[in-house]
């Protein structure tokens, strides 16, 4: 059985963490394999929820099968498919089931999914559902009703350091931080001195928050522009998407695994942050690889 | 359809125009009804859908050249008008150069005598091919 | 243009009905697009050889029963009716009208103002629970677009534009920029908790005190 996450959090000083993407269908195959290759090699395997409002198996069925094959998952929750009401009760399920650990998300607008007329919920945004957790923990639900059996969640969010502006998302941060987390995964970094100093204003606020630096490696020129244009939160600078460019035609992928395992060793060697959050969203096999390019196998 | 072409013409440019076609004998379509206007900014969408609607193949607006516009803005006014209908007549299937905007000078009677017979011959074979 | 035919398919004489406020402003329903539209559909159907007859209406409110009341008489002579009117106009009429069919000519979409000639942005969202003393006067509800309290989200995009919306402005960007502004980013510091989206119960009914 894997080691708790919150456990891991306060015993190591470099924690990585990385990301399976569900698949869209009911075959869990696939995502075996990857659980399988990762969960050892990795201390805390998050699942996305619908990610990027594409419809796909649930974040919360993946857990468990992380669960069942000796792996520490991170549920992700958004505000986006779900009232306070399911929310609730969605979390009382994963604790049963030996799931801890949670990510409090906002979730992507449907616009960039794939089912664009659907509803979206927000009921709650995620400053909200931090608190909301913190209450389940506390033994009562939302409505103040006591529970029968409680919960323990090991709480996290996320932060986007390059936002631009930056000043509205470090105070949304900061009611985070007030809110009580004890870790951020942030959305991709690609740029050193934004995450340095995105980290010095978080430490400011809270010396104990344990930050996982955002590692999303771009594999071509043509793909960083994509990313820009269509994937929210993501800013990747020129200079990346030159060397991309320059790139040897086939070695795009081994490009976007070394400009990331740089990426990562630079936090390291610098300490300027507690660990790194890995996502290679539909490469998930090659994770293994920036981990090695990187010195952390 | 009736077969005639409405042309509303603004009394700075295309009326003094069409009149000098006259006085010069020059052929324009007998079919051309010429609507005296004090701009081509006084027509209206209405005005060009209920030409249309009374059985007109198609109708002309015609004012002043850029920048010449007495009323100073009323030509651009006409043109937008008129593109509105050309959207306004697609909807519906109608054929949208059946509503057509044209700039000229008040001494150009040429220019109103080409613009009058080359519309009607377009609404001819258009009618032909039909 | 396509939905609207099809409605009137059946009929061979119709109401154009407009209303003289909301839709009149924002040139969607009054007098003027009446008269456009029943063109539109007189021409459409003589050109398919299926002749449409159209009465034109407009009156002051098409939410007001005293004002539809005076649309009897053409009512009564017409197959059904085509309203201009936002939903509540329409609704007003077929109220009044039980027996006619009353078809909506117009998506009535959002309550909102002109940001400048021609283009109307939504300002609120009726949600009867209003936040704009919080927010420096910039509704959360609906001028972001997923309706944050503690926003904004982490997909603004660079400039301060919207995630689905490059030509958007992030509204908890504006909200930032107001507030600071006016010396009061202090309010943007705040949690706020769930909002109560029972605060209106659908469908909403207000009924006046009586003196």
């Amino acid at each position: 059985m894997a080691r708790p996450f919150r456990e891991i959090l306060e015993a190591k000083s470099f924690v990585v963490t990385a990301e399976a993407a569900p698949v869209k269908g009911s075959s869990v195959s696939k995502t075996i394999e990857h659980i399988t290759l990762l969960k050892d090699k990795v201390d805390g395997l998050n699942v996305t929820d619908n990610q990027s409002s594409v419809m796909r198996y649930p974040s919360l069925g993946i857990c468990l099968l992380i669960k069942e094959h000796g792996g520490e998952p991170v549920l992700q929750v958004t505000c986006r498919d779900r009232n306070r009401l399911a929310i609730q009760a969605d979390l009382l399920f994963a604790y049963s089931r030996g799931i801890n650990n949670v990510l409090c998300l906002t979730g992507d607008s449907v616009d960039v999914g794939d089912h664009k007329e659907a509803k979206q919920v927000f009921d709650l945004d995620s400053v909200q559902l931090i608190h909301l957790v913190h209450t389940l923990n506390s033994g009562k639900d939302m409505a103040g009703n006591e529970l029968d059996g409680g919960v323990d969640f090991c709480i996290g969010t996320t932060a986007t350091p390059s936002a631009d502006p930056l000043e509205p998302q470090l105070i949304k941060v900061e009611k985070k931080l007030k809110a009580g987390v004890s870790f951020i995964q942030t959305q991709a970094v690609y740029e050193f001195d934004e995450l340095k100093r995105f980290t010095e204003f978080v430490r400011n606020i809270d010396e104990k928050v344990k930050i996982l630096a955002g590692i999303v490696p771009v594999i071509s020129a043509k793909m960083a522009a994509y990313m820009n244009d269509n994937v929210p939160g993501i800013f990747i600078p020129q200079h990346l998407i030159d060397e991309l460019a320059q790139a040897p035609k086939g070695t795009g992928i081994a490009k976007g695994i070394e400009i990331a395992a740089r990426m990562i060793r630079q936090v390291k060697e610098e300490g300027v942050c507690d660990g790194v959050h890995i996502m290679f969203i539909g490469r998930e096999e090659r994770v293994p690889e920036i981990l090695e390019a990187a010195g952390l196998l | 359809m009736n077969g005639r072409i409405i042309a509303f013409c603004c009394e700075h440019s295309a009326y003094p125009a069409a009149d000098l076609a006259g006085r010069l004998r020059l052929h324009y379509p007998e079919s051309l009804r010429v609507i005296r206007v004090p701009c081509a900014g006084r027509v209206d969408v209405i005005h060009i859908l209920k030409a249309l609607e009374k059985g007109a193949s198609a109708v002309l607006v015609l004012g002043c050249e850029d920048g010449a516009c007495h009323h100073i803005t009323g030509n651009i006014r006409a043109k937008e008008r008129v593109k509105q209908c050309n959207v306004l007549l697609k909807e519906i299937g109608v054929d949208g150069r059946r509503a057509v905007m044209f700039s000229l000078s008040p001494n150009a009677p040429h220019k109103f005598v080409r613009v009058a017979n080359d519309i009607a011959k377009t609404m001819k074979e258009s009618r032909e091919a039909r | 243009m396509e939905e609207i035919k099809q409605a009137m398919a059946l009929y061979k004489k119709i109401l154009v009905a407009g209303c003289g406020t909301c839709v009149t402003v924002c040139w969607a329903g009054g007098e003027k697009e009446v008269g456009i539209l029943a063109s539109q559909l007189r021409l459409a159907r003589s050109a398919a050889g299926n002749d449409i007859v159209t009465l034109e209406a407009t009156v002051e409110r098409q939410c007001e029963n005293e004002m539809v009341a005076e649309l009897k008489d053409k009512v009564a002579e017409v197959e059904a009716v085509l309203s201009l009117a936002c939903g509540s106009g329409v609704q007003t009429m077929a109220t009044m009208f039980e027996d006619k069919p009353i078809f909506p000519a117009v998506n009535t979409t959002f309550i909102g103002m002109p940001e400048k000639e021609g283009l109307w942005v939504e300002m609120c969202g009726a949600c009867g629970d209003c936040y704009l003393d919080r927010t420096g006067g910039i509704c959360p509800m609906v001028r972001c677009s997923k309706g944050l309290l503690n926003g904004p989200c982490g997909g603004t995009r660079k400039g301060g534009k919207c995630e689905i919306d490059p030509d958007k402005d992030c509204a908890w960007v504006l909200i930032y920029r107001r507030l600071e502004r006016q010396g009061r980013l202090d309010l943007m510091r705040e949690y706020y908790a769930p909002k109560n989206f029972r605060a209106v119960k659908r469908p909403g009914k207000i009924q006046a005190a009586k003196a």
